[in-house]
């Protein structure tokens, strides 16, 4: 019985050595990929251990004193800890709940477009603000809410207002981060519903034409469900990022008038970490981080599961 | 209306009806609507750099340039570390995406072979980065530790791989390349090497086409890296520059908010703030518009990588 175990595993570890002489080459042209991956995605894994350590240059990530789960504690009583907890969510709920209907629709109206030419015009304009960087955006955005000479500000003059400084009320932040956001992101974020909607069966549109279907009765019941697998899709993995509000951006557009509206965790643990130098409660603040996103991600799939036998694995 | 459907049907003509029509009509103009609020911001910005700043700040410059003016132009061409910067941002993104191609394509392909033992694997290990990762203080710490800190390297190299190309790439080849392919060129005794850069590639300008776009857009278009592991002023790409003057305003709220700005510090300021933005005009201007003339020759390819990601998602 042993001896046959034995002849086993020795025959599959002789096959993947035969295998590695058959294929070397493919493999080594996945070599220096992986080699990076391991590098630069994997070798830093283990640093987040300094989450439960003090950490000090002298001892680096192994030398430094184990402080157990003092950081997180220092994290959840700090005077910041509420603040950026509340932004975070409000922000990336309001992102999801406002944002995510948009690409939708605006696929669905362009798949209305009978014109090939028209169809390809109102793409290439809807998806230019993609191509923006997000400093360029940001720019616009801080440039039109002026309050001296914006042309925001300047509108709401020439209607009889008030002109008000956005970017120094805390409470606009969210808005502004997710206006701009849906501004530069609803026509790339269409292309895939537009893809998916190239699978619409043609001969159900033509049935529903006889049974004579209005042109808003084929979208709402033949070309939406087409788009639901995707849709579940992409909002699970939208919930799996709840937390992760780019610093890209939020940086961008941050000031100290605001920050009371506009600090996020990840522009916390920024600023905790390489500003003030403070690494292992940086660490502490990305890791609960990416465990509540973790967390929120796995629900999501389990209800989407239970609910539509739709999910990610 | 029943006896309107049956005269269709008699002429053997589907022509609208008024509800149709009707929802024809919501389609154009909402579809306008959309199309001239992304649209709009872009033109303006455009036309206030070629405009009389005074004409922009009182609000009388709407859609095209009023005031014709240069100078705007003249200002950022004196300005040497924009092109410092433009300098660098085109190093960066040359060199940076022909290192991605590089480390993509090869790993792309031999996940995509199907008689490759354990792609299953590797494809594993990227996709668990998608969702886990050290946070960014173990990955600062791994780049310190491997000296990149401060190296224009570190802008090229880390980030060589991204798992969401590399699984665009892999699926187009697995789809796109027919498998009797590869059994031919295996029969004629071509090698892995050879039957990948002779056959494949040539038959893959497609994906080639939409990762050096993807890749180029976020090379161009980064800035936070550079910010945080970057010192040396030299070595900026042109966003942190352009991050630097866009924000000037912002330092006005930071001001405010300190109470550090005497009603006349205020005056003069303002004096200045018309010129300013008519800079900031010019220069976003002229950080965007490689990309903005770029895409559109492009749209047909990467409409095209989407549906190909959007296949195995």
């Amino acid at each position: 019985m042993s001896t046959m175990a034995q002849s086993k595993t020795s025959g599959k570890w002789g096959s993947i050595q035969k295998e590695i002489r058959n294929r070397w080459q493919v493999y080594l042209m996945m070599l220096p990929a992986v080699i990076l991956l391991l590098l630069f995605s994997y070798k830093p894994m283990y640093g987040v251990v300094i989450a439960f350590k003090n950490y000090n240059f002298r001892g680096g990530i192994w030398g430094s004193p184990w402080v157990g789960l003092k950081q997180f504690e220092t994290l959840f009583s700090s005077y910041w800890f509420p603040i950026i907890l509340k932004n975070t969510l409000s922000i990336s709920l309001i992102a999801l709940v406002l944002g995510f209907p948009f690409p939708i629709i605006l696929a669905l109206m362009t798949n209305e477009i009978q014109r090939s030419w028209v169809k390809k015009t109102v793409q290439t304009i809807s998806y230019a603000p993609h191509f923006i960087s997000t400093v360029v955006l940001c720019g616009m955005v801080i440039l039109f809410l002026s309050p001296e000479n914006g042309i925001i500000n300047l509108a709401i003059e020439a209607f009889g207002g008030e002109s008000v400084y956005f970017m120094a009320q805390p409470g606009m932040f969210k808005w502004i981060y997710v206006i701009s956001g849906i501004w530069q992101g609803t026509g790339w974020s269409a292309i895939i519903y537009v893809a998916a909607l190239s699978g619409v069966d043609k001969e159900l549109l033509e049935a529903a034409e006889i049974d004579g279907a209005t042109r808003f009765q084929k979208v709402i019941y033949i070309n939406f469900p087409v788009l639901v697998p995707t849709i579940i899709i992409l909002f699970i993995l939208r919930c799996g990022n709840i937390l992760d509000i780019g610093y890209e951006k939020v940086f961008a557009l941050q000031n100290s008038a605001n920050l009371n509206g506009s600090e996020v965790i990840s522009t916390y643990v920024y600023k905790m970490g390489l500003v003030k130098s403070n690494f292992s409660f940086s660490t502490a603040a990305g890791l609960f981080n990416s465990l509540v996103n973790s967390a929120i991600l796995l629900l999501a799939n389990f209800i989407s599961k239970k609910a539509s036998q739709i999910s990610l694995w | 209306m029943a006896q309107a459907q049956l005269l269709q049907k008699k002429n053997n003509k589907i022509r609208p009806c008024t509800q149709d029509r009707a929802f024809g009509a919501v389609v154009v103009i909402s579809l306008a609507i959309f199309l001239l609020l992304t649209i709009y911001p872009l033109i303006f910005v455009i036309s206030a750099s070629f405009s009389d700043p005074k004409l922009v700040a009182s609000g009388q410059m709407i859609l095209l340039p009023k005031g014709f003016s240069l100078q705007g132009y003249q200002y950022v061409m004196q300005y040497e570390e924009i092109w410092l910067g433009y300098r660098n941002t085109i190093f960066y993104t040359i060199v940076g995406t022909l290192v991605n191609l590089v480390f993509t394509l090869p790993c792309a392909y031999g996940l995509s072979r199907r008689d490759v033992k354990g792609r299953n694997f590797i494809m594993t290990l990227y996709v668990i980065t998608m969702y886990v990762g050290g946070g960014l203080i173990p990955h600062y710490l791994n780049l310190q530790s491997l000296h990149l800190i401060n190296s224009p390297w570190v802008l090229i190299i880390p980030g060589a791989v991204s798992t969401y190309n590399l699984i665009v790439a892999r699926t187009f080849f697995s789809n796109s390349i027919p498998w009797e392919l590869h059994e031919a060129a295996f029969i004629d005794g071509s090698s892995d090497f050879r039957t990948f850069l002779q056959i494949v590639l040539p038959l893959s300008t497609p994906i080639i086409v939409v990762l050096t776009l993807y890749y180029g857009v976020g090379h161009w278009n980064s800035y936070f890296s550079a910010l945080i592991y970057l010192n040396d002023r030299n070595l900026y790409p042109l966003q942190v520059f352009l991050h630097e003057i866009l924000s000037l305003s912002n330092f006005m709220a930071n001001a405010m908010q300190e109470g550090t700005l005497s009603p006349e510090e205020m005056a003069a300021m303002l004096e200045q703030v018309e010129t300013a933005n008519m800079i900031k005009y010019c220069m976003i201007v002229v950080a965007s518009a490689p990309m903005m003339v770029l895409y559109p020759f492009l749209q047909r390819f990467f409409t095209k990588g989407v549906m190909i990601g959007a296949i195995k998602g």
